[in-house]
């Protein structure tokens, strides 16, 4: 018998040996479960998220392209968009800065309330944006603590730009402490102990050991930052006062542009916020692909 | 001096001392790490919190508790948290499930939807509430089929749930996606072999050691749509005692410059976070103990 024939006069026995190892799916399911539940799965994954993500774009573009492109040369949003811009060319970069040095400063020390400083990092993440705005009022406001002085100095953060700031670097704040933070924690110091007894210098150890090493998850937390700060209405929209052309960041125009029924103003700036979300997504594929990391945490 | 082998109590006890002196012979010389980590911390999150604490001290007691239960904060409340928690739920059922099916079932195009489960974390709240409000009005896609049996969805009670299901959708999924992931094939495979039915390794094998991981997502999920404002005010109609939510109301108290009213609320949703924090933190600790077992 040669080896081609026995193969095929094996075949047929395939389905009563038990210790086939092309058979680890569990055969005993019998079929029309998995499809029932993948059907299940699939339907409210497309009543709640797909059908209105597609809606977007059908709505943007539902007319064709030619009113999308004369709404994006709008004076109101084109200026939006610069602001959304701005705001996160500040607000994550701070961010880093902070989230790094966190990260850091609490991956490499073990000491007594610990846990509570992790908790108070994560905080922006349960307090509601509303009230993360109405804090900042309190504290900045004409009738705030430093309402005065401010007043005094002709400063004004509350309905103006920096106020607008404070809210988004507030509500994107935990995410790159977040990611870097089980990275560094994984990594363990041995690298940097090393680098320091060959002589490099803490700033050396960080550029040439640390920063290697964490990339991917501060790239990931980067990522979440920025979609957050480019995205925050709620807190943003507490303080900023939302005067067309001047406070108003891109979700702010969206919200504005319906409440006036110019609908398919609201739709064209709403697909641009859209697009960004996809990008996030594609960039979150990639960095997840390629480390195995996956947060849970990303609010 | 690193003590990474486990050790026994007493050489815990013995290394403890050490670890402590070292912490406060940093702190006093603060690397300035630690400064910028404390210094924005204070700034962002110490300052205004504590603005908002001494804000609503300066009411007395009975005021406050008049604010925090006046009839429409208690409504307000009431559509917050129900619907909150009756979306969490939900989505813990239908997250576990979305769960399951990506853990263990293979199908088309399941990589695609493993990657876009995150959307509500990415898409802007604005633009979730805007396209929901279009999808699920009278005459939208899903809206239109829900119309003629009476049911009304965008600018209720029932829309502010759509709202809060979505922006939430992920929280269960990707809390219990990697636990599933890890829980060991051969342990429902002995379960089937002694003579249990599907349902009855569901219910009795995979379901108990997860419990307390559903539970975090739920709660994680809860916390979300209780703070949730974006996507929630573009959806309902505001309309107070009917459809209008605690975050809202904050808002439109800090419109009328009714300070002391927005704060009260404010301070009565921040409390109710912290509690949930709490619990989450509990949860997870809980979920924790079956790891090493």
């Amino acid at each position: 018998m040669t080896p081609n024939e026995e193969a095929s006069f094996v075949q047929p026995h395939f389905h009563t040996t038990p210790a086939n190892p092309n058979k680890q799916k569990p055969t005993k399911t019998r079929s029309f479960v998995p499809v029932i539940l993948i059907g299940i799965a699939l339907g409210y994954l497309a009543l709640m998220l797909y059908i209105p993500a597609i809606n977007v774009f059908y709505q943007a573009f539902k007319n064709g392209a030619g009113p999308f492109l004369s709404n994006l040369t709008r004076e109101d949003f084109l200026s939006a968009a610069k602001l959304t811009l701005l705001l996160a060319l500040i607000a994550v970069p701070v961010n880093t800065i902070f989230g790094l040095c966190a990260a850091w400063a609490i991956a490499r020390h073990k000491f007594p309330g610990r846990t509570l400083i992790l908790s108070i990092i994560d905080l922006p993440f349960s307090i509601s944006p509303v009230v993360a705005g109405l804090m900042l009022v309190l504290v900045y406001g004409r009738n705030g603590w430093f309402g005065g002085w401010l007043q005094e100095h002709g400063i004004k953060i509350i309905f103006a730009f920096p106020g607008m700031l404070l809210a988004t670097a507030f509500v994107s704040m935990p995410f790159v402490a977040r990611e870097v933070i089980p990275v560094l924690e994984e990594l363990g110091s041995d690298q940097e102990e090393a680098a320091q007894t060959l002589g490099a210098n803490s700033w050396q150890t960080f550029w040439r050991v640390t920063l290697p090493n964490i990339r991917w998850g501060l790239l990931y937390g980067l990522i979440l930052t920025n979609a957050r700060a480019m995205g925050e209405f709620g807190a943003v929209s507490v303080v900023s006062g939302n005067i067309a052309g001047k406070t108003q960041s891109l979700p702010l125009f969206v919200e504005d542009a319906y409440k006036q029924y110019e609908t398919e103003a609201a739709y064209s700036a709403a697909v641009i916020l859209a697009l960004l979300a996809v990008v996030t997504l594609v960039l979150k594929g990639i960095l997840e692909r390629k480390t195995g990391i996956k947060s849970t945490k990303a609010h | 001096m690193t003590v990474s082998s486990p050790s026994s109590p007493q050489q815990k006890a013995r290394n403890k001392t050490p670890d402590w002196k070292k912490f406060l012979d940093q702190f006093f010389h603060l690397p300035w790490t630690w400064r910028i980590t404390l210094g924005y911390l204070t700034v962002m999150l110490i300052i205004p919190i504590t603005a908002m604490f001494l804000k609503a001290a300066t009411k007395s007691p009975a005021e406050f508790w008049q604010i925090a239960t006046s009839p429409i904060a208690l409504s307000a409340y009431n559509v917050t948290f129900l619907t909150a928690l009756i979306t969490a739920l939900l989505n813990g059922v239908f997250g576990t499930l979305i769960a399951w099916v990506l853990v263990r079932y293979d199908f088309p195009g399941k990589r695609f939807i493993d990657a876009t489960v995150d959307l509500p974390f990415a898409l802007p709240t604005a633009v979730a509430g805007l396209t929901l409000a279009t999808v699920y009005s009278d005459n939208g896609w899903i809206g239109s089929l829900f119309a003629p049996l009476g049911i009304k969805i965008s600018f209720t009670s029932l829309g502010v749930a759509v709202a809060m299901i979505f922006i939430s959708l992920p929280f269960v999924v990707r809390t219990v996606q990697p636990v599933l992931q890890e829980m060991e094939k051969e342990i429902e495979e002995a379960a089937w072999s002694l003579g249990a039915s599907q349902w009855q390794t569901f219910w009795n094998v995979i379901l108990p050691p997860l419990f307390p991981t559903i539970l975090t997502g739920v709660a994680l999920g809860f916390s979300r749509a209780v703070g949730e404002y974006g996507s929630t005010v573009i959806i309902s109609s505001n309309t107070p005692f009917k459809d209008l939510i605690a975050p809202v109301l904050i808002f439109q108290r800090l419109e009328q410059y009714d300070y002391s009213g927005a704060t009260v609320i404010g301070m009565v949703l921040l409390v109710i976070s912290l509690l949930i924090l709490l619990a989450i933190n509990f949860l997870q600790s809980w979920a924790r103990r079956y790891d090493t077992k």
